[in-house]
């Protein structure tokens, strides 16, 4: 395998979004001294932060009434509840 | 609410009723690979949500994508290709397209399985990639280059568990959600562990506990290495220490079916996903977490978690600590100020030794209790 098909092969796809200038320069130098190399790497840290707190917020146990009596009576039967 | 499983819904691929029946009838004519019982555990936690959102075994595009980003396709962190690997031959005798039957090496039936890609894979890359050395001294790289030169990828849906010895401490994460809310708790530590434990794993588990409603005690159970404490033995022990030393309404106790693939921080990630598909809020991760020899540094695996900002999970980090003569418990750098001279470290070598050569270690390493339910075994360890 040839250098080129390894990076290929090791990058991930990307799109574009558009932010202002002026916050693209914000966070240019709020990251600079940082472990974040570019400021797409930055937003990508923050954007993957607050998608993950939203998709917690949308969330609801999905078992049925069935389900938690017949799971209860399994858990009783092997002395996790009373 | 304890934690939202890994991509937001817990994966059930549990067949029941008429359509089971008709596979295992099915099955006799089916392609079907078999595998040791070591292996199929992760089929049943495929099928049992233990490792949502996955459906099945990895096809290309998910493979390469942890191994290189360790993210799954669609954005999710994961970071263990979970894969079927098959021999040159078992290739002759399958298709893409196919329905297969995965069986024990005994013949019984596990799960159906779709064929849904066959791919060569790159060992070299995939040792690399997740243990970060091609060295096959280390257990987990010996295993890659034992594996069949291709790989399965599809889903399953399991017809049969895998014989278990240990049903009675089994649970599934529909079962610890629904026990984790029974018993009120909406924050819960997980603690992974392989060892039995000494009175460090226990100021470190109490320490968690102090700021979350629930502990849940999670010992992997499956193929381990020489010299590691036996499954039986570690479950023996915590419950010595739970029945002593815990109040009974904090902690709950089941295994984690699985082989310790010792692959350090990628494998920290892996258990903390698992542990939050459970329910854990909350997962301790100390020094050299899932680690074998000197192969990764002692904090690796706390420090790759700063990569995964939507993990869903809370890593509770805990760095070294040890028993002050001074102080008169367990301590750490933060807490205590004295000297080495007075300090005995948990070392789980030392420890090994004493319980090797019939010897009761001190109160200030193991509890007396859990030291003589060890001593109770012939042999403790594996062999």
């Amino acid at each position: 395998m040839n250098g080129e098909e390894e990076k290929k092969k090791v990058e991930r796809k990307h799109t574009t979004v558009s932010i202002p200038t002026s916050l693209f320069n914000r966070i240019k130098k709020l990251i600079e001294g940082t472990g974040f190399t570019s400021v797409s790497d930055y937003v990508t840290y923050v954007l993957r932060e607050v998608v993950a707190m939203h998709e917690k917020e949308k969330f609801s146990e999905p078992f049925t009434s069935e389900d938690v009596e017949r799971i209860k009576e399994k858990l009783r039967a092997l002395g996790y509840l009373d | 609410m304890v934690s939202v499983p890994h991509g937001g819904k817990l994966v059930k691929k549990v067949l029941r009723g008429r359509r089971r029946e008709a596979i295992i009838e099915a099955a006799k004519d089916m392609p079907t690979l078999y595998r040791p019982n070591e292996f199929l555990v992760d089929v049943v936690n495929i099928a049992h949500g233990v490792f949502s959102p996955l459906e099945g075994f990895m096809t290309s595009d998910d493979f390469n994508s942890v191994l290189y980003n360790m993210r799954l396709l669609n954005d999710l962190p994961w970071t263990i290709p979970i894969v079927l690997d098959i021999t040159e031959e078992e290739r002759r005798s399958i298709a893409e397209g196919d329905d297969i039957i995965l069986a024990t090496n005994d013949g019984l039936p596990i799960a159906i399985m779709n064929v849904e890609e066959i791919y060569t894979y790159d060992k070299d890359e995939y040792a690399e990639y997740v243990f970060k050395t091609r060295d096959i001294s280390h257990p987990g790289v010996k295993k890659v280059y034992e594996m069949g030169n291709y790989l399965v990828g599809g889903e399953v849906h399991l017809i049969n568990d895998v014989p278990n010895p240990y049903s009675r401490y089994t649970l599934y994460p529909e079962e610890t959600r629904i026990l984790f809310k029974e018993r009120g708790w909406r924050t819960v530590v997980g603690f992974q562990t392989r060892n039995a434990p000494h009175l460090g794993h226990e100021y470190v588990q109490k320490t968690a506990l102090t700021f979350v409603d629930g502990l849940f005690i999670n010992p992997v159970i499956g193929r381990k290495k020489r010299g590691d404490f036996r499954d039986d033995v570690i479950l023996k022990a915590y419950e010595t220490l739970i029945k002593h030393y815990y109040p009974r309404n904090t902690v709950v106790m089941s295994i984690f079916r699985t082989e310790m693939r010792y692959a350090g921080p990628r494998e920290a990630i892996f258990h903390a996903i698992a542990r939050k598909n459970f329910g854990c809020t909350h997962f301790i991760v100390g020094r050299d977490h899932a680690g074998v020899g000197n192969f990764y540094g002692p904090y690796e695996a706390q420090e790759i978690f700063s990569e995964f900002p939507d993990l869903g999970i809370t890593p509770l980090f805990f760095r070294e600590f040890f028993y002050c003569k001074r102080c008169g418990g367990v301590a750490n750098p933060k807490t205590c100020p004295h000297s080495d001279d007075v300090r005995i470290t948990f070392s789980g070598t030392k420890i090994r030794k004493m319980l090797l050569s019939g010897e009761v270690p001190p109160p200030e390493l193991m509890r007396p209790e859990v030291a003589e339910t060890i001593l109770s075994f012939d042999n403790p360890f594996v062999e």
